[in-house]
């Protein structure tokens, strides 16, 4: 009897070493040594020293403010844009996909089969300045000659909507499926009109999905650096680009620890301060079952 | 792909309340520490004093080379579209000599290739190549400062000595061939497509001109964008001061303030240049010729007034290599003028053995059709065999004699295309 | 009139899925065209006429094959070894009750919202301080560091909608330890496992950002793509992305078959 309690009460420790030893060495070790590298001063030819060097951050931050606040307007636009055409087809496929709602779930997630760089790449094909899109528009003279989408903002905006797309719908999906349709049905016996019940019910309990799906965008789409080589142009930088230059082009490991280190610190607190904005303990109170 | 635990109310709940004991706060703390005692062993970098007599150069020679045999092996790295991919001159080379050679286009630019190997080279391991392709620059010149390139056993080079031009043999950036020899050389210059451009371009200041207002593509590498602000100054580049580099910094800051110039490629200018993205650009020699050959197009290239850039790239032997003799081998093998021209005809870019432009004409004298236009073309193209003149208005980059001054270098230039 | 407009709401919504649909499939049919164009030359961005041949040519380029050939053992490799430990961490999370589960917790919280560029960097970093040779295995490491959570994650929402008296009931007549998971635990959260570990599959497959940070001097698929779009892609990688594509479609279409038949 006893013997089995200690078996019962290891079991969980047993199952969960390898898996948590793997996360410690690879996750959080590296974070704290990324940390550290952050505070080295030195260059490739003479070694790197600790030296406690915050300069790293004062000069990253400074030179580079710029693409930091670039990324995040990107980032957050391309979040912005992702719900707004992601939650009506979510809305569509939770509550009229009927018999065949795998199977538009799985047409949203088919293109992702195709990896991300052939994505991008067919993209810059498609916008290309007198290509498949943008030149029979300009011949039948519907916009100006020298219009283009590429190599501006606007382009990479658009790479980062469309690769981060089924990140913000799945969710979103998921958290309206399980809304038990009698709920709905309660809500227009007491007279509320379609628009209410959505503004009042739907959309209330969608806000899990929501929050994972804006977290799931958000968080990727500002620390992108593909988008913006292959979609954008100069003034276009993201600090996503910054911190690949400088880590596998530069070797200014400090500098490029910093603004790594940095930059998941802003994401990290937007990610809180959005999660209590959004009262989500509350709503998942509610939603819990 | 179910994401359903993203909704899991425990999940989430989970993530948005803090919920860490002291137990796992000292865990944490256990792995932390761990983590700092690691990194305060920081990264080792390994400067050491390099050879500067000849003599001592030919006592490091005999030291790495003693005792050093032939393999029967090669793995040889290069840049893609610098080898003809049924690889003719490599299954020539393996039936002469019995040496198997593994080739792989793995270098796609100097500063990135070089982030790969100086980990490696640093803790003294094998990159898993013996041979490879370096640009003279910044980069080149950190491997030799390092002391990660083995310095060449001239005995074994005798083609080398015979075939290849007088300026090839004392290049400022390696002289006597310490460390290298070259492979091929190039040019940057502006390429430009007639379809979209009634006057032909024939100054750097072309690039300027505000009458091609977004429609102007320059180079991402902070050494070529110098070169051109320099030139554009008439400064020569090799001799430019930390003053001139601000001053060519602030025209080129204007340029792209001004929203002249679409977008800072790396290497994938040419594609935008057909296509009519871009109407004229920063270009190497090279991909202009093949582009053309490969679709058809009509673009063209010109070696600019002010004057333009020459780089090499060069063939060197990792410290850490497996074969080294047998990479030596191969060098010299690349350097047999039949080979040579077996090369130019494929990547047209500058050949260091001149000897070889007799012998492409003497393959589009025998040739027919398609192809005999396509080597007449290179025999007497001024990008593959350049004149006296051409090479009086190429220059070279800026060598560094510090780290300092390299950094001091890059982060002026760099600023400007990551904006 | 409330019937029209219902009728005309849920049309234009449906509508509006199919147009996001189509938006969606664009790039791929761009990237399907492209493998049957006929290009003479090495840039394959202009159409020159239809041709199958590169279906028949597709191994010729031998260091794309072995790009590919590395991406899909990579995989396998993650999906395997994510696929354990992760289906061990969300069993233990969804249903013991231990001391730990809280901080791991945050950390599989932090490592799934973790931008993949700090995880890449931080990874680089550490291998770089104890001068591990980047190759092979710092990949896979990376890999199987990544996918480990969203495994985790997806087992640990299967094991809690699970009836804990199923397995108790096999406990009562008389079943050991080992033989209760075996043939009760372990076929009810099958499908949760099933699902990670090809989550883990496709995560690892399709892995850009990370690889390229710690690949050192080996090639992946998608690293082998993007370093081939300096110079141009040839139209083999196209074959290969539309036989990629087409493979998931197969495997989805006979999921959906087998599911509708029972």
């Amino acid at each position: 009897m006893r013997g089995r309690g200690l078996r019962a009460a290891l079991t969980p420790y047993a199952l969960v070493f390898p898996g948590a030893l793997w996360l410690g060495i690879f996750f959080v070790i590296p974070t704290v040594v990324m940390l550290s590298l952050s505070l080295h001063s030195g260059n490739v030819t003479d070694g790197y020293v600790f030296t406690w060097n915050w300069q790293s951050y004062v000069d990253g931050i400074t030179t580079y403010t710029d693409q930091i606040v670039r990324s995040l307007v990107y980032g957050f636009l391309a979040t912005v844009i992702e719900l707004i055409i992601g939650f009506p087809v979510a809305y569509w496929i939770a509550f009229k996909g009927g018999r065949h709602k795998s199977v538009y779930l799985f047409l949203i997630l088919l293109p992702f089969l195709v990896s991300f760089v052939l994505r991008t790449i067919s993209w810059q094909f498609l916008l290309s300045d007198n290509g498949i899109l943008l030149g029979p528009l300009k011949s039948i003279g519907l916009i100006p000659k020298d219009m283009h989408i590429l190599a501006t903002g606007a382009a990479v905006v658009c790479g980062l909507v469309y690769n981060f797309f089924p990140f913000m719908v799945l969710p979103i999906y998921a958290a309206l499926e399980r809304i038990d349709p009698r709920v709905l049905e309660a809500a227009q016996d007491l007279y509320a009109s379609k628009f209410q019940t959505f503004l009042r019910v739907v959309f209330p309990l969608s806000l899990p999905g929501v929050f994972a799906g804006v977290l799931m965008t958000f968080v990727p789409a500002t620390s992108d650096y593909v988008n913006a080589t292959v979609l954008g142009g100069t003034g276009n930088t993201m600090i996503g680009n910054v911190i690949q230059n400088q880590f596998l082009i530069n070797q200014d490991y400090p500098v490029a620890s910093a603004l790594s280190f940095t930059l998941m610190a802003i994401l990290l607190i937007g990610i809180f301060i959005y999660a209590r904005a959004l009262g989500t303990e509350d709503v998942l109170e509610v939603a819990a079952r | 792909m179910n994401k359903d635990f993203i909704n899991d109310p425990a999940f989430l709940r989970g993530m948005t309340t803090r919920r860490i004991g002291r137990r796992d706060a000292f865990r944490l703390a256990g792995l932390s520490a761990a983590g700092l005692a690691l990194a305060a062993c920081g990264v080792q970098g390994k400067g050491s004093p390099r050879p500067t007599t000849s003599a001592q150069v030919q006592s490091e020679v005999e030291k790495y080379w003693s005792g050093k045999v032939k393999n029967g092996h090669v793995n040889f790295a290069n840049w893609p579209l610098y080898m003809d991919p049924k690889q003719p001159e490599l299954k020539e080379f393996t039936k002469r000599t019995g040496i198997t050679v593994t080739y792989k286009e793995v270098i796609q630019d100097n500063p990135s290739w070089f982030a790969k190997i100086q980990p490696l080279l640093a803790a003294g391991q094998s990159i898993n190549y013996d041979l490879m392709v370096i640009t003279n620059g910044i980069h080149f010149t950190q491997l030799v400062r390092l002391g990660y390139l083995v310095p060449l056993d001239h005995s074994k080079l005798p083609n080398f000595a015979a075939n290849a031009a007088e300026r090839y043999k004392n290049e400022s950036f390696d002289p006597g061939n310490v460390y290298s020899i070259p492979w091929a050389s190039g040019m940057t210059g502006i390429a430009y497509n007639p379809k979209y451009v009634d006057t032909p371009p024939t100054k750097i200041a072309d690039l300027w001109n505000p009458k091609y207002k977004g429609k102007v593509g320059m180079m991402a590498d902070a050494q070529e964008i110098a070169n051109f602000g320099l030139l554009l100054l008439g400064i020569k580049p090799e001799t430019s001061t930390p003053d001139d580099w601000e001053k060519a910094a602030e025209k080129l800051r204007e340029q792209r303030d001004s929203g002249i110039v679409r977008k800072y490629y790396d290497q994938s200018y040419i594609d935008p240049l057909a296509k009519g993205d871009i109407w004229l650009t920063m270009a190497w020699s090279g991909d202009v010729f093949q582009k053309n050959i490969s679709d058809g197009t009509d673009l063209r290239f010109v070696i600019p007034e002010e004057g333009a850039t020459i780089w090499t790239d060069n063939m060197v032997i990792p410290k850490t290599a497996e074969n080294p003799v047998d990479a030596i081998m191969l060098m010299d093998f690349f350097y047999e003028v039949e080979i040579a021209a077996s090369l130019a005809e494929y990547i047209n870019y500058v050949t260091p053995v001149p000897a070889a432009q007799e012998v492409v004409r003497k393959h589009a004298a025998e040739a027919t059709g398609e192809d005999k236009r396509l080597l007449e073309q290179v025999a007497e193209s001024p990008l593959v065999f350049p004149s006296e003149e051409d090479y009086a208005k190429l220059h070279d980059y800026r060598n560094f004699t510090s780290t300092e001054e390299q950094q001091k270098f890059e982060r002026i230039f760099q600023a400007i295309t990551t904006s | 009139m409330t019937k029209v407009r219902r009728l005309l709401s849920g049309r234009l919504l449906q509508i509006w899925t199919w147009l996001v649909i189509a938006w969606l499939l664009l790039p791929i049919a761009v990237m399907i065209l492209f493998g049957f164009n006929d290009t003479k030359g090495r840039y394959n961005t202009a159409w020159q006429g239809f041709t199958l041949k590169w279906y028949g040519k597709l191994f010729e380029i031998e260091d794309l094959t072995r790009a590919l050939v590395n991406s899909l053992l990579l995989a396998l490799l993650t999906m395997v070894i994510a696929g354990v430990l992760g289906s061990m961490l969300g069993l233990a999370l969804g249903r013991y009750r231990f001391r730990g589960s809280g901080a791991l917790n945050v950390v599989m919280f932090a490592a799934i919202s973790c931008a993949e560029i700090v995880m890449g960097a931080s990874l680089l970093s550490l291998f770089v301080t104890l001068a591990v040779p980047l190759g092979f295995w710092t990949i896979l490491i990376s890999h199987v560091m990544f996918s480990i959570s969203y495994v985790a994650v997806t087992v640990r929402a299967r094991v809690m909608t699970l009836d804990r008296s199923l397995e108790d009931a096999a406990r009562d007549l008389g079943a050991g330890t080992w033989d209760t998971f075996r043939l009760v635990t372990l076929p009810l959260i099958f499908p949760g496992v099933l699902a990670g570990s090809l989550l883990a599959f496709a995560l690892s497959i399709d892995d850009f950002v990370i690889t390229n940070f710690n690949a050192g001097g080996t090639v992946t698929f998608p690293l082998w793509i993007w370093g081939a779009t300096r110079v141009g892609i040839p139209p083999q990688v196209n074959v290969m992305g539309t036989l990629i594509f087409a493979a998931g479609v197969l495997i989805a279409l006979g999921n959906l078959l087998l599911t509708r038949r029972r």
